[in-house]
């Protein structure tokens, strides 16, 4: 058994691992709920990824931690932001200028990377769930509708409807009085996808290459077929969209431990 | 791999004498307003201390009140007694806190200095708008409450240079003062009396001043953390010889450090600059935050602006004109970018970070694109966080600690 380098990403929705051999091939992955237990869902992912590979924790010779729950793991790890993670992991698969366009449960980052792949700037949505995952969770639980059906309902949208509301609670109220004025499901939900979009959009000057990752983008392609009409350019989608902060964690661990 | 222990904060000497200079401030004004002994002012922070001490006042202000009622975590219970008699939360919540304790009989005072019961009350209250109009109106209420006189400087604001005419014009409204204050202190107007205090606030002055300075030492003695601790006698005492004696100490105590190579931040890697006002609610934790990062924010405009090199008691009111009128926060954005660039090369500063204080409008200067603006000028990495002064419900530590960490991660490429 080779040495593994394990990266480990413990959003506020999915814990997601990652974990690559020494040619920094993913041999392992998983993604699992958070929950409430940083610390448990991170040994439970952690025991996954190693029985997939089937392998144990002396194999593993580095592992980076990053996420919300970065700080909550029990096993040895060095920790490293998300931003940082996704950028790496994102440059991993474009190895060029890009900016980086995660939108995770309860953030939406925008990352911009020179080409040699150092991290030039960044920005975060503000103190608000607007535009993330948790803003399209609510709407899904309020409408009573699982995430894949909002996916395929918004793809039978006949006409573009826009929200003006910015607060989570008070686009839930604006879509009541859309639907009572018979404005149809499909639409509604289109509109919400596209609010993510215009939030996104809010953050910070898209140009140049973009790479969409993120749990939003891999269950729910519309957002970014919303955000390639918005911007003007397709967003380049790297391999399992959600896994890109863990994979950038688990590159970091194998950088890490060359440099010892 | 190990996990790395927190560092532990290394305490300065002087604050020992800090906290006795505190409490002798407290003391003093206390024992004043129990026995009639002195009229007491309530001055705005920087507002005219020196002439009113010069007319015998004992001077208290509110916002070194506020930012008790902040670095103890007791201002969210306070905001909504006042958002409930009118003032919005969307507005300084330093008036809205410390409205709001007064409404609800409480002061942070009384925990720490045993037999203080309340404030002292004021005889008269002396603002300067050359902050924000925050101040005028939040004294304005105490004047209805305590119904005593409210009398003030009006400023200018954003100005790109300081000119003459502005000088002429404050200096002017500093003047007709005068005859007001002296009838309410029974004290007469001594033009002297007025040099000594301004020579004083002088020496207080350059010595902070100094103080501020020797973070431009590599690595830094101090932090923006205890920056925004020792700087309770330039605010609350300035003008005093007790401030200008407790700033030689604290100087010596810190060149002293430089000589022998004690950093504030072991192994310190990265030096930053604060704009913006602090967090007083969570002051511990970001040091501590900054600690464990190894970067030391060195610089700040906060601390900075307790700095009057103007004052000379030789000109006492256009020199106090001038120092309360050169203010940052009176400054239009170019003469402020200015200023940072300067800030940036002599405290060798590699990332500045904005406090967008959500009440305080004034002091957040990321709300027009500087930010963005100083990143391609300096080529040095900027970062936003979103908080408050006082209002902790405005602040999200979890989200502020992951943009500083990664902010730090760009820094440090
Ligand atoms: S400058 Fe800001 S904190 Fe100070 S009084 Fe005005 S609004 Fe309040």
């Amino acid at each position: 058994m080779s040495e593994l380098y394990l990266g480990i990403d413990l959003g506020a929705s999915a814990t997601k691992a990652v974990l690559l051999d020494s040619r920094r091939q993913i041999v392992a992955r998983t993604v699992v709920a958070t929950g409430l237990d940083f610390t448990r869902v991170g040994q439970e992912v952690l025991e996954a990824v190693l029985r997939q590979a089937g392998a144990d924790m002396e194999h593993i010779r580095c592992a980076v931690a990053t996420g919300y729950g970065r700080k909550n793991v029990h096993f040895p790890c060095l920790s490293k932001t998300e931003i940082s993670c996704h950028g790496r992991g994102a440059y991993h698969y474009f190895p060029e200028a890009i900016t980086v366009v995660d939108i995770g449960g309860q953030d939406t980052k925008i990352i911009r990377l020179g080409p040699d792949g150092r991290l030039l700037d960044f920005q975060m949505n503000r103190k608000c769930a607007a535009g993330t995952g948790a803003f399209l969770e609510e709407m899904a639980r309020r409408l009573d509708l699982s995430l894949s059906e909002l996916e395929q309902l918004a793809g039978q949208s006949q006409q573009d409807v826009k929200l003006g509301s910015y607060c989570t609670v008070f686009t839930f109220t604006e879509i009541l009085a859309l639907s009572r004025r018979g404005i149809a499901v499909p639409d509604l939900v289109k509109a919400i996808f596209n609010a993510i979009v215009q939030r996104v959009t809010e953050l910070g000057v898209l140009s140049g290459k973009i790479v969409a990752t993120g749990g939003v983008v891999a269950y729910n392609p519309t957002v970014a077929n919303l955000l390639a009409n918005r911007i003007g350019v397709d967003p380049l989608i790297p391999p399992e969209p959600q896994l890109i902060g863990a994979l950038g964690a688990a590159l970091f661990a194998f950088e890490e431990a060359e440099h010892a | 791999m190990s996990i790395e222990p927190q560092p532990a904060f290394k305490k300065l000497e002087s604050s020992l004498r800090l906290k006795q200079l505190m409490a002798s401030h407290f003391y003093e004004l206390d024992e004043a307003a129990r026995r009639g002994s002195h009229k007491i002012a309530w001055c705005s922070s920087v507002g005219p201390a020196e002439l009113l001490r010069s007319l015998g006042f004992l001077v208290y202000f509110p916002e070194n009140h506020a930012a008790l009622l902040g670095a103890t975590r007791k201002a969210t219970d306070y905001i909504p007694a006042a958002n409930a008699i009118g003032y919005s939360p969307e507005i300084c919540s330093y008036l809205t806190s410390d409205i709001g304790a007064c409404i609800m009989g409480e002061t942070p005072l009384s925990r720490a200095y045993p037999g203080i019961t309340r404030v002292p009350p004021p005889d008269v209250l002396v603002y300067n708008t050359n902050q924000c109009r925050a101040v005028k109106d939040w004294f304005q209420w105490y004047s209805r409450k305590f119904r005593v006189p409210c009398l003030g400087v009006q400023s200018f604001r954003q100005m790109d240079e300081v000119t003459t005419l502005h000088v002429a014009a404050i200096s002017t409204q500093l003047q007709q003062l005068i005859p007001p204050l002296q009838e309410i202190s029974g004290t007469r107007f001594d033009i002297d009396r007025l040099r000594e205090t301004i020579e004083l606030s002088r020496q207080c002055s350059e010595l902070w001043g100094q103080v501020l300075e020797t973070a431009a030492h590599r690595p830094s003695p101090l932090t923006f953390f205890d920056g925004t601790i020792h700087m309770g006698p330039a605010v609350i005492a300035r003008g005093t010889q007790s401030a200008v004696d407790y700033y030689i100490f604290l100087l010596a105590e810190l060149r002293q450090r430089i000589e022998a190579g004690v950093a504030a931040v072991n192994h310190e890697n990265c030096r930053i600059y604060w704009e913006g006002m602090p967090i007083w609610g969570k002051l511990r934790e970001l040091a501590a935050l900054f600690l464990r990062l190894k970067t030391c924010v060195v610089a700040s405009t906060y601390c900075n602006s307790w700095i009057f090199s103007d004052l000379d008691p030789r000109d006492p009111f256009e020199s106090m004109a001038r120092a309360y009128t050169e203010l940052f926060i009176t400054r239009a954005d170019a003469c402020k970018e200015r200023y940072i660039k300067q800030m940036v090369e002599f405290y060798r500063i590699d990332g500045i970070l904005f406090h967008e204080a959500k009440t305080c409008p004034d002091n957040s200067n990321s709300l027009y694109g500087m930010p963005q603006r100083l990143y391609q000028q300096l080529g040095i990495p900027t970062v936003v966080i979103h908080g408050d002064l006082n209002d902790l419900r405005l602040f999200s530590e979890e989200q502020a600690v992951t943009r500083l960490e990664a902010f730090i991660e760009q820094v440090q490429g």
